[in-house]
C-alpha cells in the first residue's frame, strides 16, 4: 500500500504560553494521533514547543497568489491608517 | 503574460533577493532543478544514517550511544523537512523515495564509503557534517522559500552534529598511540571524499551558472571547497592529525590554502555506483520500505476504520 493515501498535515507549534501557534512545517500521517505524535518527532525534538496543532493541508482554503494585488488592495491604498499619517506639533507628548 | 515575460519578472523577483514560494509561477527548469537538488539532499540525510547507525550498538560508552542515536534521530528529522520541501514542487513524496530506490536520483557519494573503525564516527561527525553544514549554511539563504525554512532548521540542528564528532576525536588523539594511529586512519580514508562532497569542479559543474544566476547556489562548488579546505586545516593542527595531501599549503598570495587536485575518476566511479557500499546502501534503503509496509498498512487501516467508526 502507498503512503499517497495518508493525507498532508500541516504542523503549527505553540513555542510557549502567550505566545501564538506557528506554522513551522508539514508532515504525512494516516490519522490526526500519529500525525501529532510525528509532529513530536520531528518538530519537536529540541523542546520547541508545548503544544501542538495539526490541520489536514486539504481543508485550509488560501487567497489566489495571482489575485493578491487587487485582493490586498484596499488596504495598500489607506495610508492614513497608520499614524505616521497625521502630523502632530513637535510639543504634543504623550500622543 | 507571455511565458518571456513572466520569466523576466521571475528574474527581477530573484534579483531583489523576493523568495520563492510553492504557488507563484516559475520556470519548469528552475522546479526540476530544485526537485533533483532537495531531494538528493533529502536522501543523503537519510542514507546517512546507514553507516552511522551501524555504530549505535557498538558505542564504546552509554554517553557516546545517546549522542550518536540523537544525531542519527536527527538526520531522519531533517530527511523528512527536506522531502516536505520537495513535496511543495508538486512532486509526491512516494515517488520521490522510488526513484532513489530505483537508482534514477542520488544521494552524496560519502555515504557509500564504509565506517569502519569508531575512530569514522568522530571524523565523520567532524569533516562529512563539517562539509555539509559549510554547504547548508550558504542554502539558508537560497532563493526558494521552503528549501530556505528547511535550511535554517537543520544548521540549527546540525552545528551539535560536528562538535560531538570534533570531541570524539580530541579524545582518541589524546588517548593512546594506538587510539591516535586509529583517528589518523579515518583522517587519512575521509579527507579526500569529503572534498568531494562539494561536487564536480566548476568547469565541470552542469547546473552551476544557471542555479547561480536563479541564487539557488550563492556559491560555487570550488569556492566552498576552498571555504572548508581553509577552515579545517587548523582544527586538524589542534587535533594533531596530518592531512593527507603533500601539497596542502598556505598561499599568502590568494589568501587561501592550495591542495592536490582531486582524483575524479574516483568521484565519478563512485556517483556511478561503483563505490564501495553503493549497492548495500540501496540495498538497505529498499528493504526497510519493504519490511516496513506491513505497518504503514496497519496503520492506513486502522485510520480507515476508526473514521468509518465516527461517520457511524
Amino acid at each position: 500500500m502507498s503512503t499517497n493515501e495518508w493525507p498532508l498535515w500541516e504542523v503549527f507549534i505553540r513555542s510557549k504560553q502567550g505566545l501564538n501557534h506557528k506554522h513551522v512545517g508539514s508532515l504525512r500521517a494516516p490519522d490526526a494521533t500519529l500525525a501529532l505524535e510525528n509532529a513530536r518527532d520531528v518538530y519537536t525534538r529540541r523542546s520547541e514547543g508545548i503544544s501542538i496543532w495539526v490541520v489536514e493541508s486539504a481543508q485550509i482554503h488560501a487567497t489566489d497568489i495571482d489575485e493578491a494585488a487587487s485582493f490586498f488592495e484596499p488596504s495598500d491604498t489607506k495610508i492614513y491608517r497608520h499614524p505616521t499619517f497625521y502630523e502632530v506639533p513637535d510639543g504634543v507628548k504623550h500622543m | 503574460m507571455t511565458q518571456a515575460e513572466q520569466e523576466i519578472r521571475f528574474q527581477e523577483k530573484i534579483d531583489r533577493e523576493i523568495k520563492i514560494e510553492p504557488n507563484d509561477w516559475m520556470p519548469d527548469e528552475y522546479r526540476q532543478t530544485l526537485v533533483r537538488q532537495i531531494s538528493q539532499h533529502a536522501h543523503s540525510e537519510i542514507v546517512g544514517m546507514l553507516p552511522e547507525g551501524n555504530w549505535i550498538t557498538r558505542a564504546p560508552n552509554l554517553r557516546r550511544k545517546a549522542v550518536l542515536l540523537a544525531k542519527v534521530q536527527d538526520e531522519a528529522g531533517h530527511g523528512l523537512y527536506l522531502y516536505s520541501a520537495v513535496e511543495t514542487l508538486g512532486t509526491s513524496r512516494e515517488q520521490t523515495i522510488d526513484d532513489l530506490h530505483t537508482g534514477k536520483a542520488k544521494y552524496s557519494s560519502i555515504f557509500n564509503y564504509p565506517a569502519l573503525t569508531w575512530a569514522d564516527i568522530g571524523t565523520i561527525g567532524w569533516l562529512v557534517d563539517g562539509a555539509a553544514i559549510m554547504n547548508q549554511v550558504a542554502l539558508c539563504r537560497t532563493s526558494y522559500g521552503p528549501y530556505a525554512r528547511a535550511m535554517v532548521k537543520i544548521c540549527k540542528e546540525e552545528s551539535f552534529h560536528q562538535r560531538q564528532g570534533y570531541e570524539s576525536l580530541i579524545k582518541l588523539c589524546n588517548g593512546t598511540p594506538q587510539q591516535k594511529a586509529m583517528a589518523q586512519d579515518a583522517m587519512n580514508r575521509f579527507w579526500w571524499p569529503a572534498l568531494m562532497m562539494f561536487g564536480p569542479s566548476d568547469a565541470e559543474s552542469t547546473h552551476s551558472d544557471q542555479s547561480i544566476k536563479w541564487k539557488i547556489k550563492r556559491f560555487t562548488n570550488d569556492e566552498l571547497r576552498q571555504s572548508f579546505v581553509d577552515a579545517t586545516v587548523a582544527q586538524a593542527e589542534i587535533l594533531g592529525l596530518t592531512i593527507p595531501d603533500p601539497n596542502l599549503k598556505w598561499n599568502e598570495a590568494r589568501g587561501h590554502y592550495d591542495f592536490s587536485e582531486i582524483n575524479w575518476d574516483e568521484f565519478w566511479q563512485v556517483v556511478k555506483g561503483n563505490g564501495p557500499c553503493n549497492k548495500e546502501r540501496l540495498a538497505a534503503r529498499v528493504k526497510a520500505k519493504e519490511e516496513g509496509a506491513w505497518v504503514r498498512d496497519a496503520a492506513t487501516a486502522f485510520a480507515k476504520k476508526r473514521a468509518m467508526k465516527k461517520s457511524a
